[in-house]
C-alpha cells in the first residue's frame, strides 16, 4: 500500500539551491574567509599557560589540600579532637584519635587534643564538609593542588604535615 | 626569443654523484624542520605553543619522535603479504626523493672553473618526470594498503587510488598553460621564461588548480581521505609501525616539500625575483624560501579546512577542476597563438 501524506504533513518550501557556478564562487569565498579567521588567531598569539613554570591562579574559595591551625598568640592547636570532621566526611578519609590534655603536656586549648590526626588524601574528594563541621575552625581547605606522589602511603597526611606551613605553590587571584 | 638554458649539458660522473648527495642531504634536513614547523604552526593557529619541551624551543622534538619510531619493534599482521608490506614504504620514500632531483635551484653556475647546474638533472621531458614519479608514488600507497591485509588499510588505499587518479588529470591540465607559455617542458627553461613576470599572475587559475590538486596528491587536509584518522584509523598506514611508518611519514612530508618546490618553480618564478637581480649564490636561498612559504601555506590550510566528504572530493575534481583546467588550457592556447 503506497504511503500518502496525511493532513498533518506540511510541505516545506525551501529557497532555490545555488547553481554550480555560484556555489563554487561561494565556496571559494568562504575558504578565504576561513583562512583569514585562522590567520587572525595566529596573530593573536598563544593563550596557554606553561604549566609547571606558570600556574593558573586559584580563587580564594578554591578547595585544595587541608590545613590545621594553631592559635596565633598561644601557639596551641585549635583542634580539640572532637571527630566531627571525621563524622562529616563522606569519603571517610579522616582518622582522629583523641587524648586528654594534662597541665604538663598542654597541646590544645580545649579539654582534649588530637593525638593522631590523619587525612588520606588519595581518598579525599575535597568537598569541604570537614571545614563546615569543625566548631573551632581548626581545619580549613588550603589552596594547594599539587599532591601527586609515587606511593599511596605518602598521601596519608599526618597532623604534623597538616599543621606545617604549606609551601606557597599556588598563586591566588581575586574573585 | 626565450633564453635557453643548457639542456642536456654534460657533467662528469663525480659532479652528478656529488649533486645527488647534496640534494639528498638538504632535503633530508628539511624533513624534520618541516615536521616541527607544522606542529608549531598548527599550535599557533590554535592559540597554543606547540612542542617546546625537548631541547631549546622544542627543536629536538622531531629527532625524539623519529628515534622512538626507529627503535620500535617491526611487526606485521598475519594476513599481510610480507615482501610487499616491506617494499611499499620504500617505494613511497624513493619516489619522493627522486622527484626532488628535477627542482632547479639555479642555472648552470661556475664553481671553481667547473660548470655545474644547480639541479639534480634537467631532462628534456622536464616536468613529466615529476608526474611519472608521482604515478609510481601512488603504488607505494596502494601496495601498502593492499599488502597489509586489513579492511581499513584497503579502504584507505582505494580512496587514495581514486583521489590521486582524479586529481592527477586536473593537475596535468593546469600545467599545460604554463608549458605553452614557456614553450618548453624543461624546468630551468620555464624559470628563465618567468624573468619578466612570474606565471602566478597570467596563469592564476592554473596556479590555484595546481596547488589544490597538489594538496590532493600529497594527501594533505582537506583532502586527507586516504588517511582519515577518524573513520579509517589511519588508512593505508594503519598496520604500519616503527621504522616503516616513519618512512611513510617522512615520504608524506617530502612530498609536501616537493610539491611546494615544483609550484614555486613553475608559478612563482623559481630563483628569479621580480625587479631585483640578486647574485647567483642567493638563488638556492630564494628557491628554498619560496618553497617554505608554500609549505607554510599547506599548514595554514590544514588548520583551516575540514576534510571533504568523498562525493564532494570527486565532484570537485571532475566537475569543477577538470573543466576549469581544460578551459584554462584552451584560453591560453588561443592567446599564445594570437600573440
Amino acid at each position: 500500500m503506497p504511503w500518502t501524506a496525511g493532513d498533518d504533513v506540511i510541505e516545506v518550501i525551501r529557497a532555490p539551491k545555488p547553481g554550480p557556478a555560484r556555489s563554487t564562487y561561494r565556496a571559494f569565498g568562504e575558504t578565504l574567509r576561513g583562512l583569514k579567521t585562522t590567520f587572525a588567531r595566529m596573530v593573536e598569539g598563544p593563550k596557554t599557560f606553561q604549566y609547571p613554570e606558570e600556574k593558573v591562579p586559584v580563587y580564594p574559595r578554591f578547595r585544595g589540600r587541608h590545613k590545621l591551625h594553631r592559635f596565633e598568640d598561644t601557639g596551641l592547636e585549635k583542634c580539640v579532637g572532637c571527630s566531627l570532621c571525621a563524622a562529616a566526611c563522606p569519603a571517610d578519609c579522616i582518622r582522629v584519635v583523641a587524648a586528654e590534655n594534662t597541665p604538663e603536656n598542654r597541646v590544645s586549648a580545649g579539654e582534649r587534643y588530637a593525638a593522631v590526626y590523619e587525612i588520606n588524601l588519595s581518598r579525599c574528594i575535597f568537598c569541604g564538609y570537614c571545614e563546615i563541621a569543625c566548631p573551632f575552625d581548626a581545619i580549613t581547605m588550603g589552596h594547594d593542588y599539587e599532591m601527586s606522589d609515587y606511593n599511596r602511603g605518602d598521601l596519608i597526611f599526618t597532623k604534623e604535615m597538616l599543621l606545617a606551613e604549606p609551601l606557597d605553590r599556588s598563586p591566588l587571584r581575586s574573585e | 626569443m626565450i633564453p635557453v638554458a643548457e639542456v642536456g649539458f654534460y657533467e662528469s660522473w663525480w659532479i652528478q654523484l656529488l649533486k645527488a648527495l647534496v640534494i639528498f642531504a638538504v632535503v633530508f634536513q628539511l624533513v624534520p624542520i618541516v615536521l616541527l614547523a607544522e606542529r608549531k604552526a598548527l599550535g599557533r593557529f590554535q592559540h597554543r605553543y606547540g612542542p617546546n619541551r625537548v631541547g631549546p624551543f622544542g627543536i629536538l622534538q622531531p629527532m625524539a619522535d623519529i628515534g622512538k619510531l626507529i627503535f620500535k619493534q617491526q611487526f606485521r599482521p598475519r594476513t599481510s603479504v610480507g615482501w610487499l608490506f616491506t617494499l611499499a614504504p620504500a617505494i613511497s620514500m624513493f619516489t619522493a626523493v627522486a622527484t626532488m632531483a628535477i627542482i632547479p635551484f639555479s642555472d648552470t653556475v661556475d664553481i671553481f672553473g667547473t660548470e655545474v647546474g644547480l639541479y639534480g638533472i634537467d631532462p628534456d621531458i622536464g616536468i613529466l618526470y615529476a608526474f611519472a614519479f608521482g604515478a609510481i608514488a601512488f603504488y607505494g600507497l596502494m601496495l601498502g594498503g593492499w599488502a597489509s591485509g586489513s579492511k581499513y588499510s584497503f579502504l584507505g588505499a582505494m580512496r587514495g587510488a581514486a583521489q590521486l587518479i582524479s586529481y592527477e588529470v586536473a593537475q596535468g591540465l593546469a600545467l599545460v598553460g604554463v608549458i605553452m607559455m614557456a614553450g618548453s617542458l624543461s624546468l630551468t627553461e620555464i624559470v628563465e621564461a618567468q624573468s619578466d613576470l612570474p606565471y602566478v599572475i597570467p596563469q592564476f587559475v592554473g596556479f590555484v588548480i595546481f596547488l589544490v590538486a597538489g594538496f590532493a596528491e600529497t594527501n594533505r587536509p582537506p583532502f586527507d581521505l586516504p588517511e582519515a584518522d577518524a573513520e579509517l584509523v589511519g588508512g593505508y598506514n594503519t598496520e604500519y609501525g616503527g621504522g616503516r611508518f616513519a618512512a611513510y611519514f617522512a615520504a608524506e612530508y617530502l612530498n609536501i616539500i616537493v610539491v611546494s618546490a615544483i609550484t614555486a618553480t613553475l608559478f612563482l618564478g623559481g630563483w628569479q625575483l621580480p625587479w631585483v637581480d640578486p647574485p647567483t649564490w642567493v638563488d638556492p636561498i630564494v628557491v628554498l624560501t619560496k618553497t617554505l612559504i608554500l609549505v607554510w601555506f599547506f599548514f595554514w590550510v590544514r588548520a583551516t579546512l575540514p576534510r571533504l566528504r568523498y562525493d564532494q572530493l570527486m565532484s570537485l575534481g571532475w566537475k569543477i577542476f577538470l573543466p576549469l583546467a581544460t578551459l584554462n588550457a584552451l584560453v591560453t592556447a588561443i592567446l599564445v597563438v594570437e600573440t
